[in-house]
């Protein structure tokens, strides 16, 4: 596939082999003590001021598959950085990316310009607590159904504003693999934002709950989302209590989140775990719960998470074999704990991250070497894509798994490149509502399909073309620049290339470019 | 009683394959399609076992008035089964008119209660444990089993009944399909994947879009029809997705599936069971209107891939249960029954004392229905349910 015309470009084992020499040793400085061969890389660094900057790593063709899988695209910005860096502290530097690093200053700004930025999510619930009551209270119909709209249309603009800041990051942000992530950890822990008042809270689910922890540890990934109100409300969580069992939340906790369907939980464990989950809820805005005096010790409340000991069931329970101790929200980190050591566990999060990274089916090889990763590290996400972009399966899979309509739409954005202002992500969310996949719009708890099956049926293929039309006409230039000379076209198939040269003006040889079946896949 | 021995005695008949058909569409001719509804939902809130004392004990605040109580009051169907009222203009017109068949005590073995892995199950038709080709679903091999016949799913995304060797071709009905990619292009994007695995698709994707379009082409006029009428609401949600399929159907397909969602209610159900199942009965009427003619050949069968528990659960709403009750309805249909095994509905006939029992194999149903209507003989039928032994309970 590779073009040999690309004189400057390793062979691949090499290339590999450098990624995973580095990619375990501690991060080298910029400049600092690289080996020889990390030098040779890293010409046109910062420390190496002399020579010019290169634009493209060494073997583009190469780095384009890596990034269109780990990055979410090939954008001439990502191609540039990695230039710069070299594959290995490119990598290393994503695997260690702080979720609290500034975005690009014309993308922070918008990003800070919306309300979720500034305002707590327990606030937020409040006033739009506020406004229902208020709407329910007015004597007159016609007014009421005015403020009923007005409702609505908040609710609409803080759900429009939580995808918008998905795919503003999908799109700028430096760290594009901990952005990969954070969707992959969203889809495993999928809400439906149509589901009530779900659309104020998954901004804040996403931002608060699960990128902080996207490459850090489940355990603390899993906590949070556990006790986020927009999970609590999906899973009907907030209305479990004891004597009135409601079992959704618990389930799911165990088949989709933690063990997997097969992981060896029973009937039993579920409604035992359900009892564990008894009165962990959401805060009412406004409203502390009557308490008895030792009640009050247990009663837990912080940003909208609510643990009302007066609804929890004090009994023992027994899950998974193991008998927790009835005292209040202190059991549901025991049985987390417990969950995230179980073997099928590890295996299961490794066959899901595996699915989404490497394959739709991945080796069990693989699958069981992830899972190690994950044991062996006490549940560190890094730890286990590391061991992943080990992988020679890593390596010989890349370009070969179907994108799923984020990856396509993200990917053909990217590929545009960025200007001095940010994309404005409104008409990729119309595309992502044709296509099937809205943000935050997954109806059951089970999240996206990632597999090939899925997406490329005969309707989701015309729809794919329909879009590729629309953003090849945003740009009156050819998408990909040198990107697309020297990193996709020495791989593209003749058909591809024979389409592309009958193209007419470049918004058409854009849409062909996108129809492709090579940008089909990532 | 004496009704219900009657039908049990018939449904244990074993389907006698090659024996002649008294009743049965012509094969080529016959529509199907599949209305899969994904959640779970409460059957026992749609058929409701009226005659049980047990009904009100099990949903002290959720349980469907019974027959009298008014509007409120659900319809009775027999001495011992009633429907939702809800469903009083659409599917019980059906039962007055012999069209539609219930089959209470529904489904699969599967005892995960999860609703992903019994959806697939349903949808590979494969028997328990791992034999079979799990890549392939049932409705892909019914397809390949029936010559002629013209599959589509009515979907996103391909269904896993519909995965499998045969090139499948889905379209989203949610939203009417406009022109876009030209002739020149069209041709230019199928050359790209000449010879590629994915060449069919792209190909079925531009003849299913026009088709579409050519089908769904008064769309429009007819939503501006029905709004300068008085009453009339423009058609939404599920009704006007039917009205696209009947059309579809009516013209160009043969065997199809759609999902509709939204059923698995753990809280408050009763309203939400109101709302879906009247906007459910609106959209199988209004394919039976967009059908035309081709109703006459046209079998229906609504599943869902698990009953939920038969008493409430804390919240008004009910969890994950096993058994639930498949719906027959067309022209094609001898209905105005309620057929397969029975069981009295009480505590001690639930099964693990908390949902109804699984007493008519889906795949046995299922294989029956359609070897019936597809005229299939006992190998071909084999191909499409392995293993599986078919009951014939009289459906067309």
């Amino acid at each position: 596939m590779a073009d040999p015309s690309v004189r400057s470009a390793p062979p691949r084992a090499t290339a590999r082999r450098r990624v995973l020499a580095l990619a375990a040793a501690p991060l080298l400085a910029a400049g600092g003590c690289a080996g020889p061969r990390e030098r040779a890389d890293a010409v046109g660094a910062p420390a190496t001021p002399a020579s010019a900057p290169a634009t493209l790593p060494r073997d583009p063709v190469r780095a384009a598959l890596l990034l269109d899988r780990v990055a979410g695209g090939a954008s001439p910005a990502t191609m540039r950085e990695l230039a710069a860096l070299g594959e290995a502290r490119w990598l290393d530097g994503q695997l260690r990316a702080d979720p609290s690093a500034p975005m690009p200053a014309a993308v922070a700004a918008r990003l800070e310009a919306m309300p979720l930025a500034r305002e707590p999510l327990d606030a937020r619930l409040a006033e739009l607590a506020g406004r229902r009551r208020a709407f329910a209270a007015l004597p007159d119909e016609a007014a009421r159904v005015e403020a009923r709209r007005g409702y609505q249309q908040a609710l609409a603009a803080h759900g429009r504003e939580a995808a918008s800041r998905t795919l503003l990051r999908a799109l700028h942000s430096p760290a594009p693999l901990l952005e990969q992530m954070t969707w992959f950890w969203t889809n495993h822990f999928s809400v439906f934002a149509g589901k009530l008042d779900l659309r104020a809270m998954v901004g804040d689910l996403e931002e608060r709950a699960i990128r902080p922890h996207a490459l850090g540890r489940f355990r603390d990934l899993l906590g949070a989302v556990v006790r986020h109100p927009a999970m609590l409300r999906y899973l009907d969580n907030e209305r479990n209590a004891a004597g009135r069992l409601n079992e959704n939340f618990a389930r799911e906790l165990l088949e989709l989140h933690t063990l997997g369907v097969d992981g060896g939980y029973s009937q039993a464990d579920v409604q035992e775990l359900a009892r564990v989950l008894t009165g962990v809820g959401i805060a009412v805005p406004g409203r502390e719960p009557a308490l008895s005096p030792s009640m009050r010790a247990l009663h837990v409340r912080e940003a909208g998470f609510e643990f009302v000991p007066s609804r929890h069931d004090f009994g023992d329970k027994r899950v998974l074999g193991r008998t927790i101790r009835g005292r209040g929200l202190a059991e549901l980190d025991e049985v987390l704990d417990l969950l995230v050591e179980h073997p099928s566990t590890a295996r299961h999060v490794a066959r899901r991250i595996a699915a989404f990274l490497v394959a739709d089916a991945p080796d069990p090889a693989l699958v069981a070497r992830l899972a190690d990763a994950f044991a062996a590290s006490g549940g560190d996400v890094a730890a286990v894509l590391r061991a992943l972009f080990d992988a020679p399966a890593f390596e010989a899979s890349l370009g070969t798994k179907f994108k799923d309509p984020m990856r396509w739409v993200v990917s053909a954005v990217r590929l545009g490149g960025e200007d001095a202002t940010p994309a404005d992500p409104t008409p990729m969310l119309g595309w992502l509502l044709r296509l099937g996949q809205p943000p935050f719009g997954r109806v059951t708890p089970d999240g996206w399909p990632l597999d090939e099956a899925s997406w490329a049926g005969s309707g989701q293929l015309a729809t794919r073309f329909e879009i590729a039309r629309a953003i090849g006409a945003r740009t009156p230039a050819r998408l990909g620049g040198e990107v697309f000379d020297r990193a996709i076209r020495p791989r593209a198939a003749p058909a591809t290339l024979d389409a592309l040269a009958r193209a007419g003006a470049a918004a058409e040889w854009n849409a062909l470019l996108l129809s492709s079946p090579e940008f089909m896949r990532r | 009683m004496h009704r219900r021995t009657l039908l049990r005695t018939a449904a244990a008949a074993p389907l006698a394959i090659g024996a002649p058909r008294l009743w049965a569409a012509p094969a080529a001719d016959a529509r199907l399609l599949v209305v899969f509804l994904r959640g779970g939902y409460d059957a026992a809130s749609l058929l409701v076992p009226a005659s049980s004392p047990f009904l009100a004990e099990a949903r002290p605040t959720i349980a469907v008035a019974p027959p009298g109580a008014g509007a409120d009051g659900a319809l009775p169907l027999d001495a011992d089964w009633a429907l939702h009222p809800a469903l009083r203009d659409s599917l019980h017109r059906l039962w007055l008119d012999g069209r539609v068949a219930f089959v209470p005590f529904a489904g699969t073995r599967d005892l995960s209660r999860s609703h992903f892995e019994t959806q697939d199950g349903i949808e590979r038709g494969l028997p328990d444990g791992r034999g079979g080709d799990r890549r392939s679903g049932f409705l892909n091999r019914l397809a390949a089993a029936v010559g002629g016949a013209a599959p589509i799913a009515f979907a996103d995304r391909l269904p896993v009944a519909f995965r499998g060797e045969l090139a499948v071709p889905n379209l989203a009905v949610r939203t009417a399909v406009q022109p876009a990619v030209d002739a020149r292009q069209r041709a230019l994007i199928g050359a790209m994947y000449a010879g590629t695995a994915l060449e069919r698709p792209v190909a079925d994707g531009f003849e299913v879009r026009e088709t579409a379009m050519r089908e769904t082409a008064g769309d429009a006029a007819a939503a501006e029809a029905r709004a300068t009428g008085r009453d009339a609401l423009p058609a939404r949600g599920f009704e006007q997705e039917a009205r696209r399929i009947g059309r579809l159907m009516r013209e160009r397909y043969s065997i199809g599936l759609v999902d509709v969602g939204g059923w698995d209610t753990h809280v408050g159900q009763a309203p939400l069971l109101a709302a879906r199942f009247g906007e459910l009965g609106r959209g199988l009427a209004a394919l039976q209107d967009a059908m035309g003619p081709a109703w006459a050949r046209t079998v229906v069968v609504v599943v869902s891939e698990f009953g939920r528990t038969f008493r409430e659960n804390g919240n008004r709403g009910t969890d994950h249960g096993h058994g639930t009750a498949f719906v027959v309805l067309g022209g094609a249909v001898r209905g105005g029954r309620i057929v397969g095994e029975q069981v009295r509905v009480a505590r001690e006939t639930l099964h693990q004392d908390r949902d109804f029992p699984v007493l008519n194999e889906y795949r046995a149903v299922l294989g029956g229905l359609l070897a019936r209507l597809h005229g299939l003989d006992a190998a071909r039928l084999d191909a499409i349910f392995p293993g599986a032994v078919p009951v014939d309970l009289g459906l067309v």
